[in-house]
C-alpha cells in the first residue's frame, strides 16, 4: 500500500458546476477506496455524469477539489486525467469500426521505433495484459466484426494499456446480453483483485446490488446517500434516487385478450444493402387486442427494422416482402400517415431523432402527427386554442416537468421527453401501441409511470407490441414474449413460463 | 431578444468593417457612408429606387426562406424569377388586347405558375429520386437563362430594337405606379410584397401544411414517424418557393419595364439567399433585410461618380461582410459566454 495507503483513491470535495442557470452539481462529495467497486446511481440529470466528467477532465469544476490518493489535482483536458491514471469506458464505444482491435487500442498511444509503429512490442504487452485479466480478443479482427461484449473488452484493454488505475464505466451493461453482463462482472471483479479502483455509473439497481462494494446516490445535483451496498436494498436506493417512495415493479393483472387481432405480420423479409444479409427473415407473428407481446433481443438483431416495417411497410427500404395487417386491414401498401390514423401509437426507440422536434416548443411537439385531427385544425387552419388546452391537460396528466408549453423539447430531461411522447401518442386513444425501448435512458420515477400507462392501454383493449432490450421490462409486462436473433423470431414464451437465463440463451442464438 | 438583436448588430458590424475597407483604399469612411445614405434615402426618387430594388428581394428572400423552413436550400430563385418574368411578358406580348380588369391578374398568375413549375422540378427530383436540390436548382438556373434568351430572341423578339428584349406587353397589363417617388418605378408590387410576407408568415405559423413543412425541416425522421410524407412536403415547399420567386416577374414586367429584358435581374435570386439568412428566415425580418440590401444596392450606384477609389462594387463587399458577421455563430456564442 505504501505511503498513499491511508488516503482514498479518489476524493471529490464539494464539487460544483453550473451551466448557465442550471446547477448540475451542487457540493458533491464522494470518497472511493482503492481496490473497490463503487456504484454511482441517480436519475438522468441528477448530476452523476457531470461529476464523472469533472473527474475525467472533460469539464472544469467551478468550485471544489478533486484529490487522487490525497493529492489535489486540476486538469484542463482528459489527456491530463489519463496521465494521472484515470480511464473511462463510455456508454457509446469510442472505436474506429473498420480498424483492427490492435490499432484501436494503440490509437493515440502508439509505441514507436525509429518513427514506425512498433506493433510487435504492443502485441507482447497486450498479450500479457489479456492473459492477466482474462480478456480474449483477436487482435487483427476489424472491430466492427466483433460482438459488442468483445468491443467493450477492447475498450477496457485500451485503458489498461494506458496504465489506468481508476476505471470509470458509464452504463456498461446497456448494450449487453445477460451472459455478456456476467462476463463483464467477472472481469470487473478480476480488476478489483489487482487493486484497480472501479466506478460504475448505472441506473440498474440489480447490478449495483450484485457487484458494488459501496454506492453513492445522486439526486438534483447533490449526493443524497452513500452507503455500503450490503447494508441497503434496491427499494431504499430507488427511494433515495427519486426522493419519494416508488414502485419498482408495476402490478400487472392477467390479460383478457379479445379474439380480434391488432397486428398480424406474415413472412416479413428485409434484405440488407447489396443483398448482403437478411435483416429480417420470415418474421411472422400476431398481437391480439388486449395483450402485450414483448420482443426480446440484443439490440441490432432486427428490432429496429421490424418497427420500421410495421410503420412504413410501403417503403422498400423497410420491407422486401411479406405483409402487414393492422386491425384487419391489409396495410402493406399504405403510407405511414394512413396507418397512424387507424389509431396507432408509436414510441420510437430513438426519441431524439424520431420522437421529437427538439428545437420546437412542447406545444408543437404535442400536436405533431395529430395536426390534421378535426380537434386541432379545420380546413387547414390550426386551432391554437384547442391545441394549447389539450397540450396543457395531457402534459399535466402525464406529469411532464416543466409544464410551460413554450420551452423547446431539448430542454427537458430524458424521462420528461419520453413522458411528453407518451402524452402525445396516448392522446389518440390508440388501438395499437408499438413501443420500442420505452424506458431507455429514463429515470426510475418515469419508468413506473410509463409501465403503468402501457398496462392501462392493454386493459383498454389496445394491442401492444413492446420491443425492449431490458429483460426485466419484457418479463414484467409481456403476456407473450418473442425472442429475436439475427432477424428471425427464434422462440416464443408465455407469461411466467420462462426465466431470464433461458431468455438470455435464446437471445444469443443458442 | 437576442434573436432580433443579433442580426441588427451583425449588419452594423458588417457595415463598419466595409467602411474600414474604404479607409484602407484611401477614402474617408464617413464621406463614403454619407454617399451611401444619400444615395439610398436622400430624395423621394432615391428612396423610391431603394424600394424598387428591395421589392424583388422580398420575393426571393421569402422564396429561399420557405425552402429553408422545409430543410431545403433553394439556390434556384434566379431561374424561377427569370421564367416567371418571361411568362408574364409572354402572356402580355401575345395577347395585348386582354381586358384591363383581369389582365394583370392573368399575367401574374402566369408568372407564379411558371416559377412554381420551375421550383417543382427540383422538388420532385429530391422527393422521388433523392437527387440533391442544390445541384438541381443551380443547373436549372442555367437552363432558365438559356431558355429565356432563346424565347426572347427567336420567338418574342422586339422588332424595334437591337436590345435582347421581348416586345412590349399590352397597356392593360401595367399595374399602378405610385407618384410619390419622383418617377421611381414603385408599383403595386410593393404592397404585394407586404402581402406575400404576411401570407408566408400565416402559412408557416397557422396552417397544418406550414406546420408539417417546418416539422420536416426540423427533423425528417420525426416527421416521417409522425406520418407526415416528407416527399410531398418537399415538392410543395419548393413549388411555393418557385411561386414566390415568380412574383418578381410581376414587379419587373408589369410594374416596371413592360417587357422581359434578358439580364434584368442584378442577381436578385442570389441576394435573396443573403436576405433570408440575415432575417433568420422570418418573413417580417425579410422585409427589413430586403430594405437594407436594396438600400446598399441603390446607395452604391452613386459611388462610381462621387469617389475616387471605390466603385459600386463596394455594395458587394458590404453584403459579404454583413453575411459573414451574421454567419459568425461561433463568435457570437463566444461573446455570449464571455458575458457570463
Amino acid at each position: 500500500m505504501g505511503i498513499t495507503g491511508s488516503f482514498p483513491a479518489i476524493e471529490l470535495r464539494n464539487l460544483a458546476k453550473r451551466f448557465g442557470s442550471c446547477i448540475a452539481n451542487d457540493g458533491v462529495s464522494l470518497c472511493v477506496e482503492r481496490g473497490s467497486i463503487h456504484g454511482v446511481v441517480g436519475e438522468n440529470g441528477a448530476g452523476k455524469s457531470t461529476a464523472m466528467k469533472m473527474l475525467y477532465g472533460i469539464y472544469r469544476p467551478d468550485a471544489g477539489q478533486i484529490l487522487l490518493s490525497g493529492k489535489e489535482c486540476s486538469w484542463s483536458s482528459p489527456a491530463d486525467a489519463i496521465v494521472a491514471g484515470i480511464g473511462m469506458v463510455h456508454q457509446h464505444f469510442m472505436l474506429a469500426g473498420p480498424h483492427s482491435a490492435l490499432d484501436n487500442i494503440l490509437l493515440g498511444a502508439e509505441p514507436t521505433r525509429l518513427g514506425f509503429i512498433n506493433r510487435a512490442e504492443a502485441r507482447r504487452r497486450l498479450n500479457a495484459l489479456s492473459e492477466q485479466n482474462g480478456l480474449y480478443v483477436e487482435w487483427d479482427q476489424a472491430v466492427e466484426a466483433l460482438p459488442v461484449g468483445i468491443q467493450q473488452q477492447i475498450e477496457i484493454l485500451k485503458l489498461l494499456y494506458r496504465n489506468a488505475n481508476i476505471l470509470i464505466f458509464d452504463e456498461p451493461t446497456a448494450v449487453l446480453t445477460p451472459q455478456e453482463t456476467t462476463a463483464l462482472f467477472q472481469n470487473l471483479v478480476c480488476l478489483r483483485e489487482q487493486g484497480k479502483t472501479i466506478l460504475l455509473i448505472t441506473h440498474k439497481l440489480k447490478e449495483v446490488m450484485a457487484i458494488t462494494d459501496r454506492v453513492t446516490v445522486f439526486r438534483g445535483g447533490k449526493v443524497t446517500g452513500e452507503t455500503e451496498t450490503s447494508r441497503t436494498n434496491p427499494q431504499e436506493l430507488a427511494n433515495l434516487m427519486v426522493g419519494r417512495k416508488v414502485l419498482l415493479k408495476v402490478d400487472v393483472p392477467d390479460a383478457k385478450p379479445l379474439p380480434k387481432i391488432a397486428i398480424e405480420v406474415k413472412h416479413l423479409n428485409l434484405t440488407g444493402p447489396r443483398g448482403s444479409r437478411h435483416k429480417l427473415s420470415d418474421v411472422s407473428f400476431c398481437v391480439k387486442q388486449g395483450e402485450i407481446v414483448g420482443v426480446a433481443g440484443v439490440e441490432g438483431n432486427g428490432q429496429t427494422e421490424l418497427m420500421q416495417a410495421l410503420l412504413h411497410p410501403g417503403d422498400f427500404n423497410c420491407r422486401s416482402s411479406g405483409s402487414v395487417s393492422l386491425l384487419g386491414n391489409d396495410v402493406t401498401t399504405w403510407p405511414a400517415g394512413k396507418i397512424r390514423r387507424l389509431g396507432v401509437a408509436v414510441i420510437p426507440e430513438n426519441r431524439h431523432e424520431e420522437g421529437l422536434l427538439l428545437n420546437r416548443v412542447l406545444e408543437e411537439n404535442f400536436v405533431l402527427g395529430m395536426q390534421r385531427y378535426p380537434e386541432f385544425s379545420c380546413a387547414g387552419l390550426l386551432n391554437s386554442r384547442n391545441i394549447r388546452a389539450s397540450a396543457t391537460r395531457a402534459i399535466q396528466e402525464n406529469e411532464v416537468r416543466p409544464t410551460e408549453l413554450t420551452i423547446p423539447a431539448v430542454k427537458l430531461s430524458g424521462g420528461n421527453q419520453q413522458k411528453l411522447i407518451f402524452a402525445r401518442e396516448f392522446h389518440r386513444n390508440p388501438n395499437i401501441v408499438i413501443a420500442a425501448q420505452p424506458t431507455r435512458g429514463v429515470d426510475v420515477g418515469a419508468i413506473e409511470l410509463i409501465h403503468k400507462r402501457i398496462v392501462r392501454a392493454r386493459d383498454e383493449d389496445a394491442g401492444v407490441l413492446l420491443i425492449s432490450a431490458e429483460l426485466d421490462e419484457i418479463l414484467a409486462l409481456s403476456d407473450r414474449i418473442l425472442v429475436m436473433f439475427e432477424g428471425k423470431i427464434v422462440a416464443e414464451f408465455h407469461r411466467g413460463k420462462v426465466d431470464e437465463v433461458t431468455l438470455g440463451l435464446k437471445m444469443s442464438g443458442s | 431578444m437576442r434573436r432580433f438583436l443579433q442580426p441588427i448588430l451583425a449588419a452594423i458590424a458588417g457595415l463598419c468593417l466595409g467602411l474600414a475597407v474604404t479607409w484602407i483604399a484611401g477614402e474617408n469612411p464617413w464621406h463614403v457612408f454619407n454617399i451611401l445614405w444619400l444615395g439610398a434615402f436622400g430624395s423621394p426618387y432615391d428612396f423610391g429606387m431603394t424600394l424598387f430594388y428591395a421589392t424583388p428581394l422580398v420575393f426571393t428572400g421569402l422564396s429561399v426562406a420557405i425552402a429553408f423552413h422545409a430543410g431545403l436550400f433553394n439556390i434556384g430563385a434566379e431561374g424561377q424569377l427569370t421564367l416567371g418574368a418571361l411568362a408574364a411578358a409572354a402572356v402580355g406580348g401575345l395577347w395585348p388586347g386582354c381586358p384591363s380588369v383581369v389582365a394583370p391578374l392573368i399575367a401574374a398568375a402566369a408568372a407564379v405558375l411558371a416559377g412554381m413549375f420551375w421550383g417543382a422540378i427540383p422538388g420532385w427530383l429530391r422527393a422521388r429520386r433523392g437527387s440533391h436540390e442544390v445541384i438541381n436548382t443551380i443547373m436549372l438556373n442555367f437552363i432558365a437563362a438559356g431558355l429565356s434568351s432563346y424565347v426572347t430572341l427567336y420567338l418574342l423578339k422586339n422588332p424595334e430594337t437591337q436590345n435582347p428584349e421581348t416586345r412590349g406587353i399590352g397597356a392593360s397589363y401595367l399595374i399602378h405606379q405610385f407618384a410619390l417617388f419622383g418617377g421611381a418605378p414603385v408599383s403595386l408590387a410593393l404592397p404585394l410584397a407586404f402581402i406575400a410576407a404576411f401570407c408566408v408568415w400565416f402559412f408557416l405559423a397557422k396552417t397544418t401544411w406550414g406546420f408539417e413543412l417546418r416539422a420536416v425541416g426540423e427533423s425528417e425522421a420525426a416527421a416521417r414517424a409522425a406520418g407526415i410524407s416528407a416527399a410531398n412536403v418537399r415538392i410543395v415547399a419548393l413549388s411555393l418557393a418557385g411561386a414566390l420567386a415568380g412574383l418578381v416577374g410581376v414587379a419587373e414586367v408589369l410594374g416596371n419595364a413592360g417587357r422581359f429584358k434578358v439580364g434584368f435581374s442584378p442577381e436578385y435570386g442570389f441576394i435573396g439567399i443573403a436576405v433570408a439568412l440575415l432575417a433568420r428566415n422570418h418573413p417580417f425580418g425579410i422585409l427589413v433585410a430586403a430594405l437594407l440590401f436594396g438600400a446598399l444596392h441603390k446607395g452604391a450606384t452613386a459611388l462610381d461618380l462621387e469617389t475616387e477609389h471605390v466603385t459600386r462594387d463596394l455594395s458587394l463587399i458590404l453584403q459579404s461582410l454583413i453575411l459573414l458577421s451574421v454567419c459568425a455563430e461561433g463568435l457570437w456564442s463566444w461573446m455570449a459566454r464571455k458575458q457570463k
